[in-house]
């Protein structure tokens, strides 16, 4: 039993990142595709992160250095808790935990572009992290349990049809979590630049990388989370997983920036309202 | 390990592009090579924005003295290993203006620079050349850094030393 965790463990922290990385160059080759061009090799975001392991070290403090291994280590121990199928509340605080230090080490730069990404990335977590909580009490109405092996095993039907409305929530957060369009305001894959580079300004060379390969955990994670609404078929999964992932990369493609004044009310309202009635029917099939 | 670290360097290279002073006729052919008809992309070049996230340094338009400074502390600001492209007339030579008594010439007069593509306004063919050319110093520069030699401007050099 103690090895058989041991190997998914090991399992997890080796193969996020080459899936993460995988995951990203997919989705450069298919945003490329969608605006009519060739786009990079599929490897491309493994090349840019080999690279960056090459460049100088210039950091501002070594808080920065700091909160990038922070960011990493909660990352990680996300995926590795998704894995061992642990509590979804503590998966939830930890993540909190991750994106806490990216802020921390923004703001411990004084340059105006990190602080101003740093900001706007806790406006993001203020909006991201109250919807992934409703999601997850959600969860718990409909099984009984926020542990996800109690899930796994006592729950013989995909959550997907119980929890709809819930499944477009965490599609909000989806998009604000891997940093897409229109919420990609605190900073913005693909070259998209948002007040020089947001949050990240003032990470460079090796720390921006490790920061990357934590982004690729993150999406693994992620993905892992949206899996567990079909967790009875491995085809249904795979399936919900590439519907979701290509809407997020659409939706990407079709939408300009929007600024946090629009998005902290309309993605609260949206995700409130669809919360609640997915909850409300919950309930009522429960009484029945 | 290193040698894939320095092919990925090649495979790699993230623009930054600095105007300085330029007519916008060199920028608008720098930002074609992104369109779908040349896209840059499909090599790896992103443009970016941080001059600290940057491998080569576009520059374009004649140096003057107002702008000299902002053009040496962008190329500081870059961590190594770097390479500076000189793009159009006005950016390798200070052009038709190169006279003028507020112009101070082309970029290599501030700073040190690896390529030039001439023209007025080069074709995006040509930016494109001159950036490959450029990838190849990229390359032995790289080794130069795996080494511990870093290129830095005397001034820079005197500064950090100083600290």
């Amino acid at each position: 039993m103690n090895t058989n965790i041991l190997i998914v463990v090991m399992a997890a922290i080796v193969l996020s990142p080459i899936i993460g990385g995988l995951v990203a160059g997919i989705d450069r080759k298919v945003t490329a595709r969608l605006q009519g061009r060739y786009g990079p090799p599929l490897l491309q975001p493994f090349y840019d992160v080999l690279k960056l392991f090459g460049k100088e070290k210039m950091i501002v403090n070594y808080w920065q250095i700091f909160c990038a291994y922070m960011y990493l280590a909660a990352d990680v121990l996300t995926v590795v808790l998704l894995a061992m199928q642990s509590d979804l509340l503590l998966i939830f605080f930890v993540l909190a935990v991750g994106g806490v230090f990216l802020v921390v080490g923004a703001l411990a730069a004084q340059s105006p572009y990190s602080q101003i990404g740093a900001q706007r990335e806790l406006i993001q977590m203020l909006t991201y992290e109250p919807l992934l909580i409703l999601v997850f009490v959600g969860i718990y109405l409909e099984t009984g349990s926020f542990k996800i092996s109690d899930i796994i095993n006592n729950y013989h039907q995909p959550l997907l049809y119980s929890l709809p409305l819930l499944f477009v929530v965490m599609g909000y957060a989806l998009i604000i979590k891997l940093k897409k369009s229109p919420f990609d305001i605190a900073t913005s894959h693909h070259a998209h630049q948002e007040i020089v580079k947001g949050v990240l300004t003032e990470y460079s060379g090796p720390y921006l990388a490790i920061i990357e390969i934590s982004h690729w955990y993150e999406t693994v994670f992620l993905l892992g989370l949206c899996a567990l609404f079909w967790h009875t078929s491995l085809i249904g999964m795979t399936i919900l997983l590439v519907v979701t992932y290509f809407g997020e990369i659409l939706v990407d493609n079709i939408t300009a920036r929007l600024t946090w004044r629009w998005m902290l009310p309309h993605t609260w309202t949206g995700g409130l309202i669809m919360s609640f009635a997915n909850y409300v029917w919950i309930y009522e099939k429960i009484r029945k | 390990m290193k040698g894939l670290i320095n092919w990925s360097r090649v495979k790699s290279p993230w623009l930054l592009h600095f105007d300085c002073g330029s007519c916008n006729g060199c920028d608008i052919e720098v930002l074609a090579c992104l369109t779908p008809l040349y896209d840059v992309e499909r090599f790896g070049i992103i443009n970016v924005g941080n001059p600290k996230h940057a491998d080569i340094l576009l520059v374009t338009g004649t140096v003057n003295h107002r702008n000299k400074v902002v053009l040496k502390n962008i190329y500081d600001q870059m961590p190594e290993p770097k390479v500076v492209v000189a793009i159009g007339a006005c950016g390798t030579s200070g052009g038709v203006f190169r006279d003028a008594y507020n112009v101070v010439g082309g970029a290599d007069k501030v700073i040190p620079v690896d390529a030039y593509v001439s023209g007025c306004a080069p074709k995006p063919e040509a930016i494109i050349d001159g950036v490959v050319i450029a990838l190849g110093k990229l390359a032995e520069k790289g080794k130069k850094v795996d080494q511990g030699i870093f290129e830095r401007l005397e001034q820079t050099q005197k500064e950090i030393k100083d600290r």
